[in-house]
């Protein structure tokens, strides 16, 4: 096992099932999910809500409360230990130490009563053993790591008195505190504004490069992930549907969603005589999921199978992996601009803006 | 035009004598059949401009003039006739629709308002506008629980066309739904602007959403606006150094050409408009501010035909 290591990826999620138990019946959230992430790498998960992004992030680290929700099955692998086995006292020295999180609403996920610095040393008293001095140090240096002016005096203020950009800062240097491997962010920029957004951006691509933290970032901005990731899951109604590098997704997805997904949003240039291309109808119930294929129901290339039998995930050109029928051997060549090449070149009409 | 807005000032009182000044002496108008788009970050006065030109907010100062008639300060049984012609889409689908109300009686508490429809006369006309927005007749008797974000944002513009408004101030109407639903329904504001000739104040911070569906757009900053122009000159050539820092900033779906792109960083943090500020509000965080900028607040001037920029410097700026 020693020889291969290196090989070993830092997160391993296999075949992932995650239920809810609700009056209306069993929500099949998360329905065979499996992911895997490098040290050091960005990994983005999109999708739309509901489609079961989150609850994938929130099992790795069980933070959902159960009952109502249950793991039905999977593996969550950090470095080849299973997460899913540990008890909740083992849970807790994973949360903060070896990974932590950082949440869409900043505001609410800080204590408005307790001080700043108070808050960020908390998780280094927890899970360290050092002097409140050390802790102290640390906190301070986090935050100007984070690049907020005047640490000392950050430390004494409460989150009240930051603007949304900073919390979002105080918040990473609270989950990087302990030097964690694996930071996971959900929706981290949804509630901040552009300018401030790329700023957040910034920072945690400048973070992964001096501490080397894998960052599994969910979003359902196309734009934050053309700009951060290093590689692509598309999630749609609990299961993976593509993933891959973030230049094969962009420039050549297979799976009609990524397709449809690419196309609802406005080309920069093209002003009003473009008519934009949505994705009709809505994403199935997931308490009675269909037998087939998710997406058949919206998809503009759907066959008779895709009603039948769920597709299995295949490798396609390019490394990346797609769950969809058309990538069978006897499946209908389809024309699509993505198919046919067009894409890339349209999408890089963005530049004029550079 | 439909619209003149002269000097439109909307302060709220903070205490200790203090003023938050939300909407600072905005001047702009609207031509009939339009769509302005009206962009900036939060907190910049965009959504109170909005409800204090359809009447939710009483102006502090400043003129509003629809279609020829001083509609600022009207009162009573005036200002309920005005309202025919102005509606307002809200940002949250969820919090707009009362609960207790059916689809049908929430589209048809406008025509009950104004009693334009009755009986059989109101019935039909609300099947007609669940029709228009792309929902069906059995939707009428069913409670907004029941629906879908998208589709609430439906029933939210149904609502709005009930009583047949001339403009439509669309507050993010958007912004809380998901990127395949908010294709759906941007499209559907543009096939009823096109059926129905309306005029649309469309507000909202996704800029490329913004430039989609405008033909201008005005870029707030603190209370002001900054700059008014088309929509692709806005986009492609931005004058106002705020505008230009603002658009450096969206990234967008292609991951060579978004890392590539040339990004103007501001520092630090928008100022509190609460204070004060002598001169350009801009100031504390433009690249290109001079002492000029400190002493004097820069009018909206007209540089090109149709092209707005309240900037001291947009001719050097421009020139670069």
């Amino acid at each position: 096992m020693s020889e291969n290591k290196d090989r070993k990826p830092l997160l391993k999620i296999e075949d992932l099932h995650v239920s809810f138990m609700t009056y209306a019946g069993r929500v099949q959230a998360v329905r065979g999910v499996s992911l895997s992430m490098e040290k050091g790498e960005i990994l983005a998960v999109v999708g739309e809500s509901g489609c079961g992004k989150s609850v994938t992030a929130q099992t790795i680290l069980q933070l959902n409360p159960s009952p109502p929700s249950v793991i039905e099955g999977g593996k969550i692998e950090l470095e080849g230990r299973d997460l899913i086995k540990c008890s909740e006292s083992e849970m807790r020295k994973v949360r903060g130490r070896e990974i932590s999180m950082i949440f869409q609403d900043p505001m609410t996920s800080l204590n408005p009563t307790a001080r700043v610095g108070n808050q960020i040393m908390e998780g280094i008293l927890k899970h360290q053993k050092v002097s409140r001095k050390q802790a102290y140090d640390r906190a301070v240096e986090m935050l100007r790591l984070v690049g907020l002016s005047n640490p000392e005096q950050r430390m004494r203020q409460y989150p009240h008195e930051f603007s949304g950009g900073m919390r979002q800062r105080a918040m990473i240097a609270m989950a990087l505190v302990c030097d964690p491997k694996i930071l996971i962010a959900d929706e981290p920029t949804t509630a901040l504004d552009v300018t401030i957004q790329s700023q957040i951006v910034d920072l945690m691509l400048e973070l992964r490069e001096k501490l080397k933290t894998g960052i599994l970032i969910i979003t359902h901005d196309m734009g934050v992930v053309a700009d951060i990731a290093d590689r692509v899951a598309v999630m749609y109604a609990g299961m993976i549907v593509e993933s891959g590098d973030v230049q094969e997704i962009f420039y050549h997805p297979k799976h009609p969603y990524t397709w449809g997904l690419l196309d609802s949003i406005p080309k920069p240039g093209t002003g009003r005589t473009d008519r934009l291309v949505p994705i009709d109808g809505t994403p199935p119930d997931l308490i009675y999921p269909p037998k087939g294929c998710p997406f058949a129901a919206r998809c503009d290339y759907c066959m008779k199978i895709c009603h039948e039998r769920m597709p299995e995930i295949t490798d396609a050109a390019g490394g990346h992996q797609v769950r969809c029928w058309l990538q069978h051997e006897y499946a209908p060549k389809v024309e699509n601009r993505y198919t046919t090449g067009e894409g890339g070149e349209d999408h890089a009409a963005g530049s004029h803006r550079a | 035009m439909l619209l003149e807005v002269t000097e439109l000032k909307k302060y709220f009182p903070v205490g200790g004598g203090k003023m938050l000044r939300a909407v600072d002496s905005v001047t702009f108008g609207i031509e009939k059949g339009e769509t302005l788009g009206l962009v900036g970050e939060s907190g910049c006065g965009k959504s109170t401009l909005g409800r204090t030109i359809i009447g939710l907010y009483e102006p502090t100062g400043g003129r509003i003039v629809f279609d020829g008639q001083d509609v600022t300060r009207l009162k009573g049984k005036q200002r309920r006739q005005f309202t025919k012609n102005m509606q307002m889409i809200f940002q949250d689908p969820y919090a707009s629709l009362n609960p207790r109300m059916t689809v049908a009686d929430l589209v048809g508490e406008g025509l009950d308002i104004h009693k334009t429809y009755r009986a059989e006369a109101r019935q039909k006309r609300i099947f007609e506008l669940l029709d228009l927005v792309g929902l069906s007749q059995e939707h009428a008797s069913r409670f907004p629980h029941e629906f879908s974000g998208g589709q609430r944002q439906r029933i939210g513009i149904a609502r709005a066309l009930a009583i047949e408004p001339k403009l439509i101030i669309c507050d993010e109407p958007i912004s809380a739904l998901d990127v395949s639903i908010q294709a759906q329904v941007v499209n559907l504001l543009e096939d009823l602007q096109k059926e129905l000739g309306l005029t649309y104040l469309f507000i909202a911070h996704d800029l490329a959403m913004v430039e989609h569906i405008s033909d201008r757009i005005a870029v707030m900053y603190l209370g002001a606006m900054v700059e008014l122009a088309p929509a692709g000159e806005v986009m492609t050539r931005p004058l106002h150094p705020y505008t230009r820092a603002l658009l450096s900033a969206v990234p967008f779906a292609d991951p060579v050409a978004s890392r590539q792109r040339k990004r103007i960083k501001l520092e630090g943090d928008v100022p509190s408009p609460i204070s004060i500020l002598q001169g350009c509000k801009f100031q504390t965080r433009c690249p290109y501010c001079t002492e000029a900028c400190k002493r004097q607040a820069p009018p909206l001037k007209e540089v090109e035909p149709g092209r707005y920029v309240a900037c001291l410097n947009d001719q050097a700026i421009a020139a670069q």
